[in-house]
């Protein structure tokens, strides 16, 4: 009897059944036991341990590609949840024109990746670019040439990825914002708070859980980084901007060392569950809890 | 004190304080910010290569050439072919059409079945299945790959609707169950009363309700499979590549002097249908970034 | 009495449309005013501009002799409790109550002081560690209302703070409010829509409909002189029993078809004129089962039992009409029986102006 119940609904459920046991776990487990062989060229089971990881811990272009993530993780996220607040809070503000300013602020969300790294290539372009155009109006200190310097190229990316990503932010936090009782700010309105203290003290906490879905998104979706690199600096200069995921894939389709890409991949995947696991814990945990009270 | 006497009344006498001001003048300089890429973009495109080499990025062209766009249409080479965006334009339809088709018909039988029909094991699956959201692609990308060559899908069209299809289930998923779990519970109770099974319930009473959550899929959909550079690369096969591949060739692979203006034309036109999609659907797209946000 | 608040030809609107119309009020020092009426007659907006939080488009307002027409919301010596009571979520009670306090920076101590004098009136000492969410809809309330006392409102605004409650709920707080009153004797306005809250709670009742006060007097007066239709049919439940006829003079009378109401004891305030279209209104609980033979037989068309009164349905010339009896009234259907009235407790509209004659 329990299998005719719902019969249709498992049916339909199978393409997703099926899809999450072979893509999403069964890729992972094939990832994680080809990381433990020296497969080269092709996928070959010889089993090696964690011979793969050793060497990459100690490869000089994964450090700088940890080291990058960690500067770009840590000024995205922060860049995009601060800018994207305050544009929230500004546009809460009922200010005019307030359509006008919501569309220039997520246009960006709506383009490529690619497309955001070439533009950003273009305008940061030492010798046509912004640089350029300051030095013809008269400011010849002017610097701008983050993109061929090898210590601040990756900065020039978090400039290009904020760009593109605070508005998403803005309408997340936008969200939460509209959602405030209109009572609460009567209130706040009579005992005269001012602004600014009203929204730290008071709408801030009230928004905390939107706050933290922002972070959570924004924070997974920056191991992901790929095309945005590609695109701005390949990489470069030498590999100073490369990444996890530009390092996987080197390994997998250019250098032809497989065993190295699903160590790299793996590493990527843990930290992301690292990122991921206190967040549904707290999720589930607390929701029941509050649900109880 | 003025509003101690008799005098006061009627509307409070506006003044514009120093803070709005200082507001106003914030938000525009971050509106200028934004703006200032797109701006970018254009201007070049519309200069020829003496004015960009001599002039500055930020001045509008002192005389307008159209050189740039036919040439990134039909001339520009990506690769060892010179025949410009326009077969990528072509493979990108070709691949964002059934894409999103798929796609979201898969999310939306699936939201259905998960909202109104429960069994034991659904919500772990389900659960699964948005773990894989957060899963980064390059985890995933090589063991596909080999499924779709066992399979001899590989570097294909059906590859790549099959790859797209699948990473973009979890989300439509979510936002479909969202949707259906906030539709009136009694219409479907009063559909089974009536005799409707699975199938009937769906297409003759779901379907018809579920306009508004459709539209914001296909955004979702139509942005993030026009704009994806990674799966087309890797999974279409070097006859359908998608255009921003065709894209990022041009303006990485110079043979010779680089034409920045035919660059940048390039990037508007493969900015073009997502920023049409953006700009008509505005509020459809804000609820499509909000509905996935908001979990539950 | 000194006016604690006097309202000055006021003006209100929203785009084009004119919510409230050169609109004047006084509420005395002390009193317990209640705005009543229907949605959207203007009670609510009239309570956010006397609080300033909205801007009036003409008019004046004076809060204990201060013109405050021009001043924010804080400096108008007022506290307001809402619908939702707008605690803030994230802080405690005490922390709530404070806050205003906090952050204009008045000594440690003095807050503390003013919070102890609050909490106690108010019985609220127990949850000063308490988050919002872990109150009682009337202990929130309670704690809303203490928010305005630690400012030392000298008015407190209400707008309608009970309609998110169950009947039993509100009618505890209900109770609650009005000792309140008695005990702080501050000047409270009240708005809400529920005419029972308005005859139990206020010194004065402005009913208002469209922007308009139909009527400003004791409850006593609103439910026995209604000043028109509206306040007779708004007020009162069960809803007063409206005949539409016609005034005989010769007769004094009023007429229905063939029907003749004496009216020699109905004290007129304007005498309509001959063969005037005049509305003949009486409360179902005016209007009694009689004893003797004297007065008119009706039959009993439908009952409704309501436990500590019943209501009985009667027509006249083809008008249905109620008559409340005791609870423990045993009359069945079809029974007929003879009742009559005291003209004095009566109300005559005349049908155009729908203002008592």
């Amino acid at each position: 009897m329990f299998f005719k119940r719902n019969l249709g609904a498992k049916i339909a459920l199978l393409p997703m059944i099926i899809i999450s046991l072979t893509v999403f776990v069964g890729c992972i487990i094939y990832s994680f036991v080809y990381s433990l062989t020296n497969s080269k060229l092709i996928p070959v089971f010889n089993y090696v341990g964690f011979d793969q990881y050793e060497r990459l811990f100690k490869t000089r272009k994964w450090d700088v590609a940890v080291e990058n993530i960690f500067i770009y993780g840590i000024v995205f996220t922060i860049g995009c949840l601060v800018i994207g607040f305050l544009l929230a809070v500004l546009i809460d503000q009922k200010i005019r024109a307030e359509s006008l300013f919501r569309t220039i602020f997520l246009y960006p969300y709506a383009m490529s990746f690619v497309v955001t790294g070439l533009v950003w290539k273009w305008v940061l372009n030492p010798t046509f670019g912004i640089e350029h155009s300051m030095h013809l109006w008269g400011f010849t200190w002017f610097e701008l040439d983050w993109l061929v310097n090898r210590d601040l190229a990756i900065y020039a990316v978090c400039i290009a990825a904020i760009w593109q990503g605070a508005g998403f932010v803005m309408v997340l936090m936008l969200a939460g914002l509209r959602g405030i009782d209109e009572d609460i700010w009567k209130s706040l309105s009579i005992e005269g708070i001012p602004k600014w203290k009203s929204y730290i003290f008071v709408i801030l906490p009230m928004i905390r859980p939107m706050v933290i879905t922002s972070l959570v998104l924004i924070a997974a979706g920056v191991v992901k980084v790929y095309d945005l690199i590609l695109a701005l600096t390949s990489g470069g200069p030498g590999y100073s901007t490369t990444t996890p995921a530009m390092y996987v894939m080197e390994n997998f389709f250019s250098r032809a060392n497989l065993g190295q890409a699903f160590a790299a991949s793996i590493i990527m995947f843990v930290s992301v569950v690292c990122i991921l696991a206190p967040w549904a814990y707290y999720e589930f945990y607390f929701r029941n809890r509050e649900a109880k009270v | 004190m003025i509003s101690n006497t008799i005098e006061a009344r009627g509307p409070r006498p506006k003044h514009l304080s120093i803070g709005r001001i200082g507001m106003y003048c914030f938000i525009v300089m971050c509106a200028l910010f934004f703006l200032m890429p797109l701006y970018v973009m254009l201007v070049t495109s519309f200069k020829d290569m003496d004015e960009i080499r001599s002039g500055n990025l930020l001045y509008i062209p002192k005389s307008l050439s159209f050189y740039a766009w036919p040439k990134a249409w039909g001339e520009a080479c990506t690769g060892f072919v010179c025949e410009g965006l326009k077969p990528g334009l072509v493979n990108s339809l070709k691949i964002t059409i059934p894409s999103v088709i798929v796609s979201v018909s898969l999310g939306a039988i699936n939201g259905y079945a998960l909202a109104f029909w429960r069994f034991k094991g659904a919500y772990f699956f389900f659960g699964l299945c948005l773990f894989g959201a957060f899963i980064p692609y390059q985890v995933m990308v090589y063991p596909l790959l080999k499924i779709e060559s066992a399979i001899g899908i590989y570097s294909s069209l059906p590859g790549i609707i099959l790859v797209h299809t699948i990473f973009g289930m979890p989300i439509l998923t979510l936002i479909f169950r969202n949707f259906y779990a906030s539709l009136p519970i009694d219409l479907f109770k009063a559909a089974r009363i009536d005799g409707g099974n699975f199938l009937k319930i769906f297409f003759y009473v779901i379907i018809p309700m579920s306009t508004p959550i459709t539209i914001v899929a296909v955004i979702l959909q139509v942005t993030g499979i026009w704009n994806d550079f990674l799966l087309g690369l890797i999974f279409a096969g070097r006859d359908n590549q998608p255009m921003t591949v065709q894209l990022n060739n041009i303006v990485q692979v110079d043979y010779g002097v680089a034409e920045y203006n035919v660059d940048m034309a390039a990037t508007i036109l493969t900015s073009m249908i997502p920023l049409a999609v953006y700009f008509v659907s505005g509020r459809w797209f804000v609820r499509g970034i909000a509905a996935g946000a908001i979990k539950g | 009495m000194n006016n604690s608040v006097e309202v000055k030809k006021l003006s209100f609107n929203y785009g084009k449309v004119e919510i409230l119309k050169n609109l004047d009020l006084d509420i005395k020092d002390g009193e317990f005013m209640v705005l009543l009426g229907p949605s959207g007659c203007g009670k609510t907006t009239l309570l956010n501009c006397i609080a300033g939080l909205l801007d009036l488009d003409d008019g004046q307002i004076i809060i204990e002799g201060d013109n405050v027409t021009w001043k924010e919301p804080k400096d108008r010596h007022i506290g307001m409790v809402f619908q939702s009571y707008a605690l803030y979520p994230s802080m405690s009670v005490e922390k709530n109550l404070s806050f205003g306090l906090r952050m204009s920076n008045t000594p440690k101590n003095i807050i503390s002081e003013k919070i102890d004098k609050a909490s106690e009136l108010l019985q609220i000492k127990e949850l000063l560690h308490r988050k919002p969410s872990q109150l009682s809809g009337g202990q929130r309330q309670r704690v809303a209302i203490g928010r305005a006392l630690v400012r030392d409102a000298k008015v407190f605004l209400f707008d309608e703070p009970l309609s998110n409650l169950d009947a039993k709920l509100r009618a505890e707080l209900r109770y609650e409010i009005k000792k309140l009153h008695r005990d702080l004797g501050n000047t409270m306005i009240y708005v809400t829509h529920d005419q029972i809250e308005a005859m139990t709670l206020a010194d004065r009742i402005a009913v208002m409909k469209n922007g308009l006060i139909q009527q400003l007097d004791s409850p006593k007066e609103i439910y026995n002189k209604p000043s028109n239709l509206f306040v007779a049919d708004f007020i009162g439940s069960p809803s007063m029993n409206f005949f539409t006829g016609k005034f005989i003079s010769s007769s004094n009378s009023f007429s229905l078809n063939n029907a003749l109401i004496n009216l020699n004891n109905y004290e007129f305030d304007n005498k309509p004129s001959d063969q005037n279209d005049i509305i003949f209104g009486i409360r179902p609980e005016d209007i009694s089962v009689s004893d003797s033979q004297d007065g008119m037989e009706f039959k009993i068309e439908l009952i409704e039992p309501m436990g500590a009164d019943t209501l009985i349905w009667l027509s006249f010339e083809n008008i249905p009409f109620s008559v409340r009896l005791e609870g423990s009234s045993e009359y069945k259907l079809g029974d007929v029986i003879i009742i009559n009235f005291d003209i004095k407790r009566a109300s005559i509209f005349d049908q155009k102006s729908e203002l008592r004659l």
